[in-house]
Parts: structure tokens; sequence; C-alpha cells
């Protein structure tokens, strides 16, 4: 399937009422959800389909997006996970780029991101000021939006009545729909981890199979004695999209994998879960931090780190004063929780990236941490 | 701290180091440790540390002799990379396509490594070339101020290189690659501070190798200062003082840590600025050895905007990539395949050339090695030319605001549109605001707007439709600066406009603006104004920003020949020039309307007139006799002014060297020859004059102002010959009415004092005069352009107690057949002052610091004089030098005309062109025999033949080459025997070497 020639129009409609009418590209549809943005300068292929992107209209704040085109869902790496994407399909509702490149290079590219986005369904936006639309994000919060893309005139009262009428993200659960429904295995590994999936990305996979593991990848909702019958000797909560407090089943598992003393790490959303299921509260941020430049500082060594990150909810650090949590790592930018570690137990959790993918690897020492903790001696190469 | 001053002051501290000089004196060394900055300098280690990190490099071996060299080519096989150890801007390195080259470059390289030391390596010439500024703290914290990709692969260096920040071909998996890889090999060479890593990656894998690490702030960290807003100097500076990155905060929010890695939502392009058809005999192709002498950085919100930007920001006569009516387009296809594989400075404009003549894009990757993505963007470009053409009439009567608005977020020009619609620039800029068709000002705040920014650093775009600020309504004044660095206007101008600023605060002025496009600079550091445009300084932008803005006016006068052509343009427009009226500084800049104000004056001038025919111009010279100095407005190869001795080369020069015609007219004056040549910086608020200093030249007129060795006070020239001056230049600024800064250059010959010329703005001289009298002319010119009075204050020279002598550097080393002998053209790229208790002091320290080695006692001196008047004047001095127990050597004519003279009897050495003939000069200065070459080329008539010219040029060029100081003109050797008879008489303490 090839994207037709054809120009699209296409407008983005915000709840402030901000209209912004640009070309269309990617699938003639119109499609709602929480317009973000990320300050990252490459990955779009990463983003895209990173499940916590799920319900989202992604703005990409670089104005050139596509440049280096899009590759096979085949190039995959020895463990055989794709390379250049995060999960098996697009996840975001829609994409907004200043500029989108039509005529890429590259030697993995096999097609542009026009194309690529059609066959997925996705419709794109271009030829905007996306730096006007990330300040409006910014002064007045991230908020729903509808993208409408269309070969024929698109009608401004429709777009307005189905944004007036939409659910809002919050309100909505995006774990179940991109969790897988059956678990798969991955690797050969002698020592087992249990991977419950909100919304994994490959990277997390990627980088537990680089230690030698054997993952077993379960749905969001599987039980506490599902997941100690693998006997594994570790857990790993992933990341994911939407509101942590939505995952009550998830939560509530996690609290007795708590109590049964395995180590766990979490990531992202899965640190949210780990915080509420010890008792401590989640909020969310005015826009969230989505990018690959984020600072955060280790407060035990005052080191600090270069972080991936795409999150919209943090912990509370004054809600886990009796969950038996620390924090562990602050954003050095807004002070907001970035991880923590249980006095205790075997747990830790990160509310960053350490897989990258897409964005800087200066954190992947926490797998090693985590496969420490498991007590398996760790193979990076 | 030794990072901050290029290769010189690290070089310096290895240096000092090694001699025991920190030790002894219990200094540290802040910042990366010496064994660091080892560990990057020296090739072996460097890669040593790169493969024990884990990092790949490209296969090579270190050879400290030809021999051990040739045995490694034997290895790797042709083309081949030479790279010399301890150099600047890579001098001395190159690629050899065969044994003979190889030879050649191995052979230089040795000699002008510091330690002796070449590096032979694969080539990977058509690699990407990606570069990344890193940050370390002593605490092990490390990121990216950004990274960079080189247009030209890895087949030019990266001072010649087209740059763009970021990278734009790089994936997700490519760009972390290298970013982790640039983190990891730093942590190796313990860098604590800045520096600049670059690799070479393969175009079609992800096989990647590490070049090399420069533990210093470099160009390239000044350029990605500039990219991304992040002052990378100031943080390394506090790094180095022990504090850690995440302590430290990003000045651009004010709340968020310097620890973050920027984030861009636009993109940079640098582009070189060369001048290497001011020299003779050099090629203009480009390649691992820098050459060019100045650079731009454009910001859009796309590449063609930001390409087509730089292009006119180079400010060499072209409004952008396309649209030019002066461009002769290449449409030979083989002549066009040669130029896409040996690229020339032309780069750019010919790959277009190949799109226009049907090159397909792989076709033209395949040749240059420049990424389709770059091609493909050059060919949108190409593409909206031929569609602005087609629909000239449509967009013309305004039916296609569209089409129009798109070629705007392209970065056409309104001139460029003018030429394709065929209306004329102002129309075109009426019909665009008619069609609401403006730019906005966006910031840049280093993270993409995540976080509201402080600063009032911005650029403008059509990619966009709202200005990031709001413009106040305060007392605002416009200060426009120099653009690129360039050959005669350089750092100086810098000088001028930060002064500017500064003083226009001074005085009161709310909000100072400036607006500039060389990342180079301090002027365009955000922080050091009110407001920063990095912008063109084309009429079109100026007067955007100008609308925008609404200042109360613009400064002109302190950004050199780019602002002050703008005077009346400006004007035209509505705008407020402050300082000198427009209509004077026509007066002044324009040669009939000066001489006839000079006349009027009663002040002598040299003989001139304008030319459009040939045979006017002979009948002219004829007249007032040879030589004549010739400056024709158009040139056609080669440097633009010369002085023509006879009516041979006139014709030659005029014919197959410039056009003549009534569109290019010339102008020939005549060329007093003997002549003391002198300048005069000033002040003027339109009443009364300040003198800053009588500058006298020590070589005679011929040699251009700004290649000349100078000298506050002056030394030779009689009181009253100054004095008469001073009244000529009074008199001058009082007609002018001068408001602001000036400079006059005068002829001194048989009692009568002649004007040359008169620049109504700052002058290259005015930061030596400034700093060599204590008083800030720009300080004064301030107050004068905002009207007040300047005080009355005695010539700035008047009370020295020291002399300051300022040197050019030159860089004819880098410029592979250059001519280092002076003339009319200007060909220095730097320069430096020295104070010193006499004349000679300050001399030989300037000279000195510009490179030269003092010869040691007993060291061997060549000398070859053409002319006999020359070799007249030489007697004495070779009298003098062998009074100081230099071994002395001359050339055959020379040796033969001294011993018949003089009686002296001196050693001869054979011309190069027959090396076979021994003892040879070509020998002695391969093995590092001679010590100075004092080579003085005739200028009469009727030693022109082209033999002895070019023995002499040979002597010079291989000199140059192998660094031995050559002298090319009387008054400089005269006064630089003085001064080693100071030396000698222990009246002068020189640095030992």
């Amino acid at each position: 399937m090839v994207a037709p020639k054809r120009d699209y129009n296409a407008a983005l409609l915000l709840e402030d009422g901000t209209l912004f009418w640009g070309r269309g590209f990617g699938y003639p549809t119109t499609k709602v959800g929480e317009v973000v943005f990320t300050t990252g300068m490459v990955g779009y292929t990463e983003s895209i389909t990173d499940p916590s992107y799920r319900g989202q209209i992604l703005t990409f704040t670089y104005p050139l997006i596509g440049n280096y085109g899009v590759p096979l869902y085949s190039d995959v790496d020895q463990n055989n996970i794709p390379l250049n994407f995060e999960s098996d399909q697009a996840q975001v509702s829609g994409v907004v780029v200043s500029e989108l490149c039509r005529a890429p290079s590259h030697w993995r590219s096999k097609k542009s991101l026009d194309s690529w986005l059609y066959e997925e369904g996705v419709p794109g936006i271009e030829g905007i000021d996306s730096r006007e639309l990330t300040k409006k994000l910014r002064v007045q919060g991230v908020m729903m939006g509808v993208l409408a893309v269309a070969e024929d005139k698109i009608d401004v009262e429709d777009v307005r009545r189905l944004l007036a009428s939409a659910k809002k993200y919050g309100e909505q659960d995006f774990v179940s729909v991109v969790s897988v429904k059956e678990p798969i295995i991955y690797g050969e590994g002698e020592h087992k981890v249990v991977l419950i999936d909100c919304g994994v990305k490959y990277g997390i996979i990627r980088e537990l199979l680089k230690r030698g593991l054997k993952v077993i990848r379960v749905p969001y909702n599987t039980s506490v004695s599902e997941i100690m019958e693998y006997n594994p000797k570790g857990v790993l909560v992933s990341n994911g999209p939407g509101d942590p407090k939505i995952c009550v089943k998830t939560v509530e598992t996690v609290k007795s994998l708590v109590d049964e003393g395995i180590p766990m790490l979490g990531i992202c959303l899965g640190l949210q879960i780990i915080a509420l299921s010890l008792g401590g509260d989640t909020y969310k941020l005015k826009y969230g931090h989505r990018g690959q430049n984020k600072p955060c500082i280790d407060l035990k060594t005052g080191r600090n780190y270069i972080t991936s990150q795409n999150h919209g909810y943090a912990v509370d650090p004054n809600s886990i004063d009796k969950s038996g949590l620390d924090i562990w790592m602050i954003n050095a930018d807004d002070k907001t929780v970035e991880g923590v570690y249980h006095e205790a137990k075997p747990i830790l959790a990160v509310q960053y990236h350490p897989e990258a993918s897409p964005g800087p690897y200066d954190t992947t020492y926490i797998f090693d941490m985590f496969a420490q903790r498991m007590e398996v001696r760790s193979h990076t190469t | 701290m030794l990072s901050f001053g290029g290769q010189t002051a690290l070089n310096c501290g290895i240096t000092l180091s090694k001699r025991g000089v920190l030790d002894k004196y219990g200094v540290k060394v802040l910042g990366t440790p010496i064994e660091g900055i080892e560990a990057t300098e020296d090739r072996d280690l460097f890669r040593k540390t790169m493969l024990d990190a884990g990092i790949p490099v490209a296969r090579s071996a270190a050879a400290y002799s030809l021999e051990e060299a040739k045995k490694i080519v034997d290895e790797l096989g042709y083309p081949i990379m030479v790279r010399v150890a301890y150099t600047l801007g890579g001098r001395g390195s190159g690629v050899a396509f065969n044994e003979y080259e190889f030879e050649e470059i191995v052979t230089r390289g040795l000699m002008s490594s510091l330690t002796h030391q070449v590096l032979i390596e694969e080539y990977i010439g058509t690699w990407k070339q990606i570069e990344y500024e890193v940050m370390r703290d002593a605490y092990g914290n490390g990121m990216t101020v950004c990274n960079m990709e080189n247009i030209l692969a890895m087949k030019v260096h990266t001072g010649d290189n087209i740059v763009i920040a970021p990278s734009q071909t790089l994936n997700n998996r490519e760009y972390h690659l290298l970013r982790t890889a640039a983190l990891k090999a730093t942590e190796a060479c313990k860098i604590v501070g800045e520096c600049n890593i670059q690799f070479a990656l393969e175009p079609n894998s992800e096989r990647y190798v590490a070049i090399e690490i420069n533990a210093r702030l470099s160009r390239s960290s000044a350029l990605a200062s500039k990219a991304t807003g992040y002052p990378i100097a100031y943080i390394a500076a506090k790094l180095m003082l022990g504090y850690s990155l995440s302590e430290l905060i990003n000045k651009v929010t004010g709340i968020t840590t310097a620890g973050f890695e920027p984030a861009l939502d636009y993109v940079t392009v640098k582009m070189p600025r060369w001048d290497l058809t001011k020299f003779d005999k050099v090629t203009r192709n480009i390649g691992t050895q820098m050459k060019s002498v100045g650079e731009v950085m454009a910001i859009g919100r796309c590449f063609e905007e930001a390409l087509q930007k730089a292009i006119r920001m180079l400010d060499i006569g072209k409004n952008g990539l396309v649209a030019d009516s002066r461009h002769e387009p290449l449409v030979d296809p083989d002549k066009i395949e040669a130029r896409l594989q040996r690229m020339t400075d032309e780069i750019i404009f010919d790959v277009a050339d190949a799109l226009k003549a049907g090159f397909t894009v792989e076709r033209i990757n395949k040749l240059s090695s420049i990424d389709p993505w770059f091609i493909n963007k050059i060919k949108n470009i190409i593409e909206m030319e031929r569609i602005l053409r087609k629909e000239a009439r449509k967009v013309a009567s305004g039916d296609a605001p569209d089409l129009l608005r798109r070629a705007k977020q392209l970065g056409f020009s309104d001139a460029q549109i003018a030429e394709c619609i065929g209306l004329s620039v102002s129309e075109v800029r009426l019909l665009r605001k008619r069609l609401n068709i403006v730019p906005v000002v966006k910031q840049i705040d280093t993270l993409a707007a995540e976080w509201p920014a402080k600063t009032n650093y911005l650029y403008f775009t059509y990619n966009g439709d709202t200005d990031d600020i709001q413009f106040r309504d305060v007392m605002k004044v416009m200060v426009l600066g120099a653009g690129t660095y360039r050959i005669g206007s350089s750092v100086e101008f810098d000088w001028s406009t930060m002064n500017m600023v500064w003083d226009l605060k001074n005085n009161g002025v709310e909000e100072v603006i400036v607006v500039n496009c060389n990342p180079e600079t301090v002027s365009t550091d955000y922080d050091m104004s009110d407001k920063l445009y990095f912008e063109e300084l084309t009429l079109e932008r100026v007067l955007d920003i100008y609308e925008k803005e609404r200042p109360f006016g613009v400064v002109i006068s302190v950004g050199g020949q780019i602002p002050n052509n703008l005077a009346t343009s400006l004007t035209a427009y509505g705008a407020k020039i402050l300082g000198t009226d427009s209509v004077d500084i026509d007066r002044a800049e324009d040669r009939a309307k000066f001489s006839r104000l000079l006349d009027e004056l009663h002040i002598p001038q040299p003989e001139w007139s304008t030319f459009t025919s040939i045979e006017d111009a002979k009948a002219f010279a004829k007249k007032v006799s040879y030589p004549i100095l010739v400056r024709p407005s158009y040139v056609l190869s080669g440097a633009a002014m010369r002085i023509v001795w006879t009516q041979k080369h006139l014709e030659q020069f005029l014919l197959k060297a410039a056009k003549v015609s009534p569109e290019h007219p010339v102008v020939i004056s005549k060329f007093i020859m003997d002549a003391q040549e002198f300048e005069i910086d000033g002040v003027c608020d339109g009443e009364s004059v300040y003198i800053g200093a009588v500058i006298e030249h020590v070589e005679q007129a011929g040699v251009h102002s700004g290649d000349a060795i100078m000298c506050i006070p002056p030394q030779r020239l009689p009181a009253d010959v100054q004095q008469v001056a001073v009244e000529y230049a009074t008199k001058i600024a009082k007609s002018l009415r001068i408001k602001g800064p000036f400079n006059i250059q005068f002829l001194y010959k048989d009692g009568i004092v002649y004007v040359i010329e008169c620049n109504l703005r700052a002058s290259r001289s005015m930061p030596f005069v400034s700093k060599a009298t204590g008083v800030n002319l720009i300080s004064l010119a301030a107050l004068a352009i905002l009207n007040g009075k300047i005080p009355t204050l005695p010539r700035g020279d008047s009370s020295m107690t020291q002399v300051c002598v300022k040197a050019p550097q030159f860089s004819f080393m880098q410029l592979d057949g250059a001519d280092p002998h002076l003339g009319v053209e200007m060909r220095s790229t730097g320069e430096v002052a020295c104070f010193g208790r006499s004349f000679f002091e300050a001399l030989i320290k300037a000279l000195i610091a510009v490179g030269y080695k003092i010869p040691k006692p007993n060291g061997n001196i060549l000398i070859t004089v053409g002319g006999i008047q020359l070799k007249d004047r030489i007697l004495n001095l070779t009298k003098e030098l062998i009074g100081l127990n230099f071994n002395v050597y001359a050339t055959e004519h020379t040796a033969e005309y001294l011993e018949r003279k003089g009686g002296l009897c001196v050693k001869v050495l054979n011309k190069i062109s027959e090396p076979e003939r021994k003892p040879n000069i070509l020998d002695y200065l391969v093995e590092g025999k001679l010590e100075l070459i004092i080579n003085i080329p005739s200028t009469s008539v009727l030693e022109k033949f082209a033999s002895m010219l070019e023995d002499e040029y040979q002597i010079r060029r291989k000199a140059v080459e192998l660094g031995v100081p050559v002298l090319t003109t009387y008054e400089d050797a005269e006064a630089f025997v003085e001064g080693l008879k100071m030396i000698h008489r222990g009246e002068l303490k020189i640095p030992v070497s």
C-alpha cells in the first residue's frame, strides 16, 4: 500500500478553540486525542509506535520529520526484536509536524513517513507553526484536540461537535487495549523475568534479552498466582498509556507481588503503579515530560543523567512518606520524582525510560541493577 | 585554563608543562589534565585510548620518518590520508593519491609537526562527518550540547565544510550510538570542561570510527554554542573550577539546569567564507586542509530557508542559491562531473547547476558524497525557481499568494523573486506586504519552547505565523554588525560593534539591538546586548527588523563596509541612520564627489580618473606616467587591485583578468612610488574633532594597509608633516559633518601630504589605536552618534610612553601555492599588536607573536634581492648582518653584486629551479639550515622577466611551507636587522624558543 499522491486538507482543533490549518498527510481521517509534544530531535518511528502515546496526538517540536524515512518491521536485532520500532503498529492518534520530509534518505529506509502512516491509518498535519502550538500547550497545559485530514473541505463545526463529545484522555482505559492478550515468551535464558505488559516498549525487552534473561511478557491483568507459577527471578512492571489510577487491577497485582518480596523494576507507568500499590498518590503534570534531554539527579550519588522521558503523570513525593519507598532520583529541572526504591524490599522504579529508544543510553545500567538484584550475572555486551 | 585560547594556548600549556615550568611555580592546570590533552593530541596515544575504551578508529599508524610512512602506505594502499600531529587547523594534512603526493605531504607534515609525527590512515572521505560537542564535569557527568553534520562528508575539513546542526540524516540509533561513543571517548580522555569529537560514519551501515577529539573550545564549539543558545564557554569555565553540571543553571531559562541537552526547533546552517580569489596561483579546490577565513550561520525552520540565508550572509554577491542573472551556469557534463568530484568553494552552486543540467540526485551523490537528503532539498529550491518563472505574471499580479509565501518559506529573497517574476525588488516587497506575507520572529531558547525563555536571542522565519515576543516602545537603537570574517574585515569590527553596544547603554539607550550573523563573534552572544537578531545584514532583513522594532535609529558605522553600504538605501526607505548623514557618507564613498571635496579644501590627492574603455585608460596612464594603481569594479580572476607598470600589463590585465565597460568602470590612479603611507583614526561630533593617532606604516606605499606593519606613535614622519595631516583630517571631518568614527589614509612624498582615502566608519585600526592610547574611539563615537559633544582631548598618541606595533598574521602555509609577498591587495587573515619601550622592541615582539623565529647567533641567513636600486640599499644591511656574526648566503646575482660593490664575500646558494646545482636553496630549506630569508621582489620594470620572478616566488613559497621566516620588503628587513642589533647588544631580551 502506498499513500496516494494527493493534497489533503488538514485542521487541528484544540479544546481552547485554537484552530490550525495545514496540509494533511498519512491517512485521511478524523481522530480525537490528547495533544502533546515531544522535544526529541530523532526517533519518530520509535515514538509513533510507543504504546505510551496511545490516545494522543503527537507534536514533534523538531521541525523536519521523516528525514530518514521508515525501515521495515522485519529489520531486527540478534534477538529478533525490531530495531527501529517499539511495538508492531503506530500507536498515536495523529502526528503534527512543521515540515514532513517527502524525499527521505537512509540506507534502512523503505518508505516515506507519509506512506507508512497511510498504511497505519494515522492522520498527520504539516505546515503549521508547531512552536506556537507547543507554547500554547506549555502555557495552558495539554488538552484534548481533534486532527481532521480529508481530501475535501473540512467542516469545522463537525470537528467542534466531535471534540465536545469526546471522552477525556484521563478517563479512558488504554492499557487494556495495548497490552498483549496472551503471554509471549522471548529468549532462551536460564533465568526468567515476568514482564507485566501495560504497553511495553520493545526497548525494554531488548535490554532484558541483552542480559541473557528469558522474558515472559504477560497481559496487564495477569494474576499473582499465574505470575508466580512461572517461578520468575523478578518482575518488571512496564510503561504504558493513560492515568495510572485507571490500572486498578494491575495495582492490586503489584501490591501482592510486593508482599511476595520478589525483585521488581518499574518503568514509567510501572513506577506510578508501584507507588499507588504502596499507598502513594499520583497527579497529572501540566504538559508532561516528553523528550530525550531530561536531566535527572541521583540523590544518593549526586550524579546527573540525561534521560529519555514520556509521561504525563507523576508520583506525588509527599504521598509516599509511609509507603516504604524512598525518593531515589528527581528531575533536575522541576524536581518531580524520577526514581524510587524500597527501603526494605528489592524494588526499584524509574519514571524515565532507561531503555532509551528513542533517546540516550546513559541509564541502561538500571537493567544491570535489576539483573543484579535478581542475582543474575549480567551478560551485557 | 588551557582550553579557551585555541590550539595556540593548548600547545603553549603543553610546552610549559613538559618543560617543568608549571611544576616549578606550583601552577595547577584546571579542567582536562595534561595527560588527557596528550591523549587527544598524540595520534598514537589517541588511537590506543579509543581502542581501550571500545571506540573504533580508522586503520592507521603513526610515522616519524618518510621511511616509516612508506611502509604503512604499502599496507593500506592509495588513496591515503596523511594527518599531522600538533598543528593548527589541520595544517599540512592531506590526501595522497599517489607516491609522489605522499612523499610531498609526509615530508612537509613531519617538518611542521611539533612532534615530527604524521599519521597515515585509511581513506574515509566518502563517509559522513559527524561531530558532537561534549561537556563533562569533574564528577563523571557528561552530556552533549549538540551534534553537527558536515554536508560535504569527510572529504572536506569541517572548517571548510557546510555544516548543519543538528544532524539531518541520522536515525535514532545512529544519533545515540555516536552520542554514547562521544561520552565514552571523552571520559577515556579525562575531559573536564568542553571538547569536540569527530566521527566518520559509513553512509550505508552503522560502522563508524572516531577521528579526533579537540580537548578545547574550538570553532565548532562556538558554532554549537550559537546554534543551540547553550553558553558552552561559560559553563566549561565553571566546570573547570569544579562546579558540577547539575548545580549550574541554564542561563536561557534561568530555572532549569545546565546539565540537560538542548532541543532545537529550527535548523542552523554554517557556511564558510573563502577568499581564495585574492591569491594568485592558489586553486579554489577545497579538501582536508582548511582554507576559509570566516563563516556565517543561518537559522531557519527548514533547510532551504537556512541555506539560502547563509548564502546571502556570505556577502559574495549572491541573493540566494538560484535566480541570479550574473551566474554563469556550468552546462558541460564532463566539467560538472569533475567539479562534483573535486570540489571547489563553489560546490553548492555546482550541485544546483548539476541538477539543472539533468543530473540525477543519485549521480550527484555518487560523485560528491553529499547525502541525497541535501541534494533533494536543493532540488526543491530549483523547482521553486522554475515555478516562479513559469507563474511570473500570476505571482506579480498578486494572484498566487500561496506560491509567493512558499517561495519565502524556502528562503527566497525579494531580490530572487524579483528576478523570477520581472518586478523590482521594492515592488516585490510592497506586493508581499499587501498580501500580508511577512516573516515572524522566533526565539532560540535551548529547549524547543518547553520552558519559558528569558533571552532575546532571535531569528526570522517565514515558517511560522506568530511572533514569539512583544515589541516594547522604549528608546531603542539597532547596531548592525560586520557579518562574516573575511580578508579585510575581521574581529576588529566585532570589537567596534561591542564597544558601541556598551557605550550606547552607558549613554542611556534602553534597548540596544544587535544584528549580526557571524558565529565567531562576541556580538552574537545573546547576553551581550538587549536583543540579538542572528540575521542577514541585507537591506530586506534589516528593514524587516526595523519595521518590527521601530527603533530610534540604526548605527551603521561600526560593522565595516556591509552596513556602511546600506546607508543610502536604508535612508530611502525612511529608516533613520544615527551618526553621519547618509548624504555625507556618499560624499566620502563616491570617489568623484570626494575628489571634488578635496579640491575645494585644497588638499592634494594622487591624480585619478574613472574609465569605461581601455583606450581612455591607456591615454590617462600615459599622461600621469606609470606605475598606476588599477581598481576594476568587476574581476574575472585573481586579485582585484593591482599596480600596473607598463602599457602592456595594463592591456593584459584589463582584457584578461577584469572587465572594463560602461557597466563595469575601472578606477585608475597614479601610483606614487617610494612614498611614506600613514593614517589617522579619529572621531568627530559634527564640530570638534578628536585625533586618536597618526599611524605610521613601516612599509612604503604599495602594501595594503591591512598587511602593513603599523606603529604608534610615528617614528619617522616629521612633526610638521603630522601636523599638516591632522589639519587636513580636521578640515575633512568638519566639511563632511562627520558624527562618529572616521579613518583617513595619507601618503607623504617630497614634502607633500596626499589624501588617498576616507572612511566614515570604524576602521580596522581603531581597536589598535584605542588600546595603544588608552582612549576608546568607539566610546567617543557613541557620544557623537547620540548627538552628544565629545570632550576636548589632546591627540591620543601625543603622550604615549611606549611604542605600539601592529603586525599582520598570514595564512600562506594553508593556501597551497600562495605567494607570500606583500602588495596592494590585502591577504593577511589576522593581526597582533605589542607594546615596547622602543619601536624595535615592540616590532620584534610582534613578529615573534605572528610566528617569526629570531635567528640564532651564527645562524644562516639568505639574501636575495631583485633590482639594482634595492641591491644598493641591501648592501649596508648585509654588512650589519655579517657584523652580527650571521652567515650570510645569497643567490648568484645578489652575491656577485655584494662582492663587486661592497667587497663582501658571501656564500652562494643556487636557485630552486636548478636543483642539480649545489649547494641549493631547496636543500638548505628542507634540511632546516636557513633561519631567515630576506627576499625582496623586484618592482622595477626591466627585471620583470618571468623566470626571475618564478625563482623568487619559489624561494618564498618553499620557505613558507617549511616555516622559515621571510621578509619581503626592504623596510621590514631594515627594521628587523635593527632589532637583531639590539638583541645582540643585550638591549632587548627575547624569549628562548
